[in-house]
């Protein structure tokens, strides 16, 4: 098994009403400097290894996970070191 | 005229739904079909109700999109059956592809729950066929992602098509032209954020919901019924 972790985040362009409020929280909280806050989602799954491990993650995302039509996303594949 | 309301897990609007049709039209039989349905392919019109299905877990209407009965759902919209998406409902046919564009949060970030004026824009619909072009609804909305997002090529294609059918007389939520619903290009699906469902009597604050369900039937009426 190895440990992925997928990220997903609204599209380039599509306006992020979650990371705006943050964004407006932070500066009014006296962070100075923050240009841009993003609010996104993180899915941890625990899958069974294969040589098709990319292209089964991929076609999870499409079809489920992110939503095509506004969202992006991208992932990590977590492998633990060899003892 | 037979109409299917589904009930996902987490659906609540589909009582409403089922008595707006019931005592309000002519629809012969109204059926709850749960979301393990087989089929609906014995239904004439197909209403996806409000509500939370699956928790709104993911995204709304994302794991929904999935449950055994929308194989179904999909297959007879493809054939020009009717199908109406109420609030959750449009959710759901936004996530199954049988609507362009996509939900994101109200721009406010807060769950809104309240009447509005809801503008027909399109009353050439099998829809809206019993309303006025241009009146105005007091209709309810309750939803917490109702920003309705598409690209700007989507967005002039509905608008050129005249298939953007209701829009916000005000800029609620954030939706891309105050969009409220909208159908698909052969116009036999429509979704909407509005609950006509929950307009239904005077005394409950408004009956401006009662044309949509009236229209959906006078349409089957006109094309199923021969008069001598």
């Amino acid at each position: 098994m190895v440990n992925v972790h997928v990220y997903i985040t609204l599209k380039e362009g599509v306006l992020d009403p979650q990371g705006k409020a943050v964004q407006h929280s932070l500066t009014a909280l006296g962070y100075e400097g923050v240009e841009e806050v993003k609010v996104g989602k993180w899915i941890k799954l625990e899958v069974a290894e294969g040589s098709d491990l990319d292209a089964r993650i991929e076609s999870m995302c499409e079809q489920l996970l992110a939503n095509p039509v506004i969202e992006n996303y991208t992932y990590q594949v977590e492998r633990e070191a060899q003892v | 005229m037979k109409a299917a309301v589904i009930v996902f897990p987490g659906s609540n609007c589909d009582r409403d739904m089922a008595h707006a049709l019931q005592d309000f039209t002519d629809v012969k039989t109204v059926d709850l079909i749960p979301h393990t349905a087989e089929s609906v392919d014995r239904y004439d019109a197909i209403f996806l109700p409000g509500g939370f299905s699956y928790g709104d877990y993911l995204r709304s209407g994302a794991i929904a999109r999935f449950a055994p009965v929308m194989e179904s759902v999909v297959s007879e919209a493809k054939k020009g059956k009717t199908v109406v998406g109420i609030c959750n409902g449009f959710q759901i046919l936004l996530e199954a592809g049988l609507l362009p564009g996509a939900m994101k949060r109200n721009t406010n970030l807060k769950y809104i729950c309240r009447t509005v004026n809801v503008k027909v824009e399109n009353s050439g619909t099998r829809f809206t066929s019993d309303y006025e072009e241009g009146e105005v609804l007091r209709i309810p909305i309750a939803h917490g992602d109702g920003n309705y997002e598409c690209d700007e090529q989507t967005y002039e294609t509905l608008k050129m098509n005249h298939r953007i059918v209701f829009s916000y007389e005000s800029d609620v939520n954030g939706s891309t032209g105050r969009i409220a619903g909208i159908t698909n290009e052969a116009g036999n699906v429509l979704g909407m954020m509005p609950h006509p469902e929950r307009a239904m009597e005077t005394l409950l604050g408004s009956e401006d919901g009662r044309g949509l369900f009236t229209s959906v039937y006078h349409h089957w009426r006109d094309t199923h019924v021969v008069t001598t």
